[in-house]
């Protein structure tokens, strides 16, 4: 049995994301918008649109649809859960989801 | 089979109705041809006198553009008919033509009547009927300055307004002791005189011109049998119409004892192949000189020759209301109070010249006849009451009475109308069919004109048509839910209240007091959107930047690759030649795509967020602002080049077009805004296609509002004539915080005011006759976002903080390597999903 160890990578500190908003950041050459929820809750999700194929996912308004926890894409407006990446609209414009945790000051990245 | 020939003669309102209805009726085998001897087709008599506050002949047009491509039918302009040979079934053209047809519609309307006085066919004198007539008045008038109508009925006063316009000292000369004596009584045409003669009109009553001689101090002089006289440049003849039924009795068609061609309930006359519809029909010895009866006969006529037995003409309401130079009038039923035994009830204002008068029946159960000068606000009640023979209440005068304490009248429901009550009387509308449109799914007033055509002509009953609406949707449980989304139950209106009255400044606060959950991005954009309108702080201060959508967020258009669009602001399209440089350089430095918008300026495409900053710091420095491209907020004002250059023009449109650009720049509202000014009535701006459209004239500006191009187009209306600037500013100051105040989200001003109840003339009682009391406020609410606008990029790139939020990558200085750019034609575009060799899955770049 071997035990995978989570690769974790400092993204930018908890400053450099304004509250409720998002970011994109280069994690082994994988475009991950990673957002900041009220203070203190980040989430992770692939940047690239599956619709448009441009890394703009990370620029889309947060919100909450229901229970869910969403972000929409400012192209073509699908709204994508932060917690799974599934998108509401279309299941097969569905992004994966990256694990996040802040260390210190510092907000971290796990691809998944 | 063998065709059908109809021919219409007259190509008025009412044979244009003829031919609609037939074309809808779509009835195989029949050729229909119009014979129209005026030089243009059917055009809207009813509102000829908008001809002289700036509409043109092709604004009146009835006729849709296709209309005749369509039906297949055919139009012959100019062409007069000189006989008709009943027993050949042929008729004759003044140029000698023979035309066979198997039904014939005779829709030749009527002529002014022209009283009998020597000197009534002296040069400059005039009636009152065609385009041809009016355009003989303008010329006329250009040289006058003092002009008389005779008759002081309803189209006279009507004409009496197009000689004011035409800026004439003017005068109303009535031979009957009253004006309208047809619609109202003695107490009524008093108030409506006096009301009249404050707009600057003098009406001369009782009185009866004897001979028209040259005058001395001015060209004509109209002489009265009491010995009087009056002196005047020119004579508009306006005392009635008379049927035009010469072809009749040429033809030997039975004609009424005051004129007319004599027919029966399906519009045949004596002859069961001539059918006579309109004001040259005499139904039960009666002619009707309103469009709306022509219509009914129009729709019966069409259907019986289509074959349809079970329809009948029965007669007509001749209750009007009507807006007279601004003065609202409404007759209804008995206006005189003629019926034996009934009773009146009168109420008179002489402070704000408001007369009202109602007539009931002996027994007090019916409503039979009402007038009402100085405001109608009653009429769409009183005239359901009365033609639907609904039970008055007990104390019947409060429904005339004003209610001091604000409490509603004992108005009429919706409830009490029976579905067979016709609400529209333009387009013969019932109750009925407004409640099926709502089973059908109509839910806005914009839909329900375009479904049902109710409200769609003169608009008069577009607030019973919206009560009845949404009684309907309320019994169906339809009660339109307007929330913005499911945060706020709220519609935008209420939150911009919410905002205004509690004094919010945020998104967090707003969340807090009236909403739920996290907010989204309806409801986001749409709070910073309404705390920009009221408190114009910068767009990205703060907790701000995060309601902002990508495009408000960045400053720029966001294309379909996640690059932006760069547009400097060129106030009324007017840019230097270094600016023109300027912007070159910067879009050849940073390899944009460069192109030419249809507001009159440049846009840049193809820059990377990282990029912004760097080109608008260069832009900035070429003396360039932001252009607000990106937001909900004013565009362009587009201009022609106006006085200044061209040889029309009569106006500084350039001048004016920059000054309102730089007034209103940077106003966010519930959707884009553009703005036209063109320089003459030639019109090369395309302001009628705006937002806000002004025409100069040669007195000042004009002003239209809620035009549009793009997907539905709409020719902006008229509000004001003949502005001087500053009225011009403050009326648009009113409009445009108006519109911000009151319209939902995304709503662009063509919409709005499609949806707006009370409709053009609502509009102007807010905003010109401040109906509201609302002018001041909304003056000062524009002063103070004027005052406090700043250029956005400006603050943004010398702003630490909102700086550094334009870069691709939080952890990398590197830019997006998955935009790629192509050439064509010299410049770049983006590349296409086949000419990219990238994993879409990760991202990376091959």
């Amino acid at each position: 049995m071997t035990t995978e160890t989570i690769e974790w990578t400092a993204v930018c500190a908890i400053d450099n994301i304004l509250p409720n908003t998002g970011v994109c950041a280069l994690v082994n050459n994988r475009h991950v918008a990673v957002f900041r929820v009220g203070q203190n809750q980040f989430h992770a999700i692939d940047s690239i649109d599956p619709q448009s194929n441009a890394s703009v996912l990370s620029r889309g308004l947060l919100g909450s649809l229901g229970d869910r926890v969403v972000v929409a894409s400012p192209l073509y407006k699908n709204h994508f859960d932060l917690h799974t990446g599934e998108c509401l609209e279309n299941a097969a414009y569905s992004v994966r989801a990256h694990a996040v945790r802040v260390a210190g000051e510092k907000v971290e990245v796990a691809l998944s | 089979m063998k065709m059908m020939k109809i021919i219409v003669v007259g190509h008025g309102m009412v044979g244009h109705k003829f031919l609609e209805e037939m074309h809808q009726l779509q009835v195989p085998g029949v050729h229909v041809t119009v014979l129209c001897e005026e030089p243009r087709p059917a055009y809207d008599r009813v509102h000829l006198s908008e001809f002289f506050a700036g509409k043109r002949a092709e604004d009146l047009s009835l006729v849709a553009p296709d209309f005749f491509e369509q039906s297949g039918f055919e139009l012959r302009l100019n062409t007069r008919v000189a006989s008709i040979e009943r027993r050949n079934k042929t008729l004759t053209t003044q140029d000698g033509e023979i035309l066979a047809y198997d039904k014939l519609v005779l829709a030749t309307g009527s002529s002014p009547f022209v009283p009998p006085v020597r000197g009534n066919d002296r040069e400059r004198c005039f009636v009152y009927r065609t385009i041809e007539d009016l355009q003989a008045m303008a010329a006329a008038g250009a040289i006058s300055r003092s002009g008389v109508v005779v008759g002081g009925g309803l189209l006279g006063l009507e004409c009496a307004k197009a000689l004011r316009d035409l800026g004439l000292q003017t005068h109303v000369v009535e031979f009957a002791p009253r004006l309208m004596t047809v619609q109202v009584d003695d107490e009524g045409g008093r108030i409506l005189r006096n009301k009249i003669e404050a707009l600057g009109v003098h009406v001369h009553t009782s009185r009866n011109t004897t001979e028209i001689i040259n005058g001395a101090t001015a060209h004509h002089r109209m002489v009265f049998a009491d010995g009087t006289h009056l002196e005047t440049d020119m004579i508009v003849f306006s005392a009635g119409i008379r049927p035009r039924d010469e072809l009749a009795r040429q033809c030997a068609l039975a004609i009424g004892p005051r004129g007319g061609v004599v027919i029966d309930s399906v519009c045949r006359s004596s002859d069961h192949d001539v059918f006579a519809i309109g004001e040259c029909a005499a139904w039960n010895e009666q002619v009707f000189g309103l469009v709306a009866p022509g219509y009914d006969m129009a729709r019966v006529a069409a259907r019986f020759i289509a074959g349809q037995e079970q329809v009948a003409f029965a007669g007509a309401d001749m209750s009007t209301k009507l807006k007279l130079m601004g003065v609202d009038v409404a007759s209804i039923g008995d206006a005189q109070g003629r019926t034996p035994g009934c009773r009146s009830f009168r109420y008179t204002d002489e402070n704000k010249q408001i007369y009202k008068k109602i007539v009931v029946s002996e027994d007090g159960q019916q409503l039979l006849g009402a007038v009402l000068v100085g405001n109608a606000d009653e009429y769409g009640t009183l005239l359901q009451m009365a033609l639907n023979g609904i039970a008055l209440p007990a104390d019947p005068e409060f429904l005339i009475l004003p209610s001091s304490d604000g409490k509603a009248k004992p108005g009429l429901g919706p409830d009490a109308l029976p579905d067979s009550a016709q609400i529209c009387s333009c387009n013969n509308v019932s109750k009925g069919q407004i409640c099926a449109a709502v089973a059908d799914g109509v839910t806005t007033i914009a839909d329900m004109k375009a479904c049902t055509k109710a409200g769609a002509t003169c608009g008069g009953c577009v607030p019973l048509v919206t009560q009845i609406m949404k009684a309907e949707m309320a019994k169906r449980g339809m009660a339109v839910n307007n929330h913005i989304c499911e945060h706020f139950a709220y519609s935008r209106q209420e939150l911009y209240h919410l905002v205004r009255v509690g004094m919010i400044r945020s998104f967090d606060e707003l969340l807090a007091q009236h909403g739920k959950g996290l907010g989204c991005d309806i409801c986001k954009p749409a709070a910073a959107n309404i705390l920009a309108s009221c408190w114009n702080d910068f767009v990205l201060k703060g907790e701000l930047a995060s309601l902002q959508d990508s495009n408000d967020y960045f400053l720029g258009n966001i294309q379909k690759d996640g690059t932006y669009s760069v547009v400097p602001r060129m106030a009324g399209g007017e840019v230097t030649p270094d600016g023109l440089i300027a912007v070159g350089q910067v879009a050849k430095k940073y390899g944009l795509y460069t192109k030419l918008t249809g507001g009159q300026r440049v846009d840049l495409f193809g820059a990377r967020v990282e990029q912004l900053p760097l080109i608008w710091e260069e832009l900035i420095a070429a003396g360039f602002e932001s252009g607000h491209a990106y937001g909900k907020s004013l565009r362009t004002v587009k201009s022609c080049v106006g006085s200044t250059w061209c040889r029309y023009g009569v106006g500084d449109s350039v001048g004016l077009a920059v000054e309102l650009e730089n007034r209103y720049k940077g106003l966010r509202a519930p959707h884009k805004i553009k703005f036209g000014v063109s320089g003459c009535t030639r019109e090369c701006a395309e302001a009628q296609g705006k937002d806000v459209g002004i025409i100069a004239t040669e007195r000042g500006w004009n002003l239209y509002v809620c035009g549009n191009g793009g997907m539905k187009p709409r020719h902006a209306e008229l509000i004001a004539s003949d502005l001087d600037k500053d009225t011009l500013i403050r009326l648009i100051d009113r409009f445009l915080m108006f519109y911000i105040r009151t319209a939902d989200r995304l709503q662009r001003t063509s919409t709005w005011r499609d949806n707006l109840e009370g409709g053009l003339d609502y509009l102007k009682q807010v905003l010109i006759e401040d109906s509201l009391g609302l002018a001041d406020e909304l003056e000062a609410q524009m002063q103070h976002v004027v005052d406090s606008y700043q250029c956005e990029w400006k603050t943004a790139v010398t702003t630490p903080e909102v700086r550094q939020r334009f870069r691709t990558f939080v952890n990398s200085e590197q830019g997006d390597q998955r935009i790629v750019f192509m050439p064509e034609r010299g410049q770049i575009r983006p590349a296409r999903a086949e000419e990219l060799a990238t994993d879409i899955a990760d991202g990376a770049p091959v």
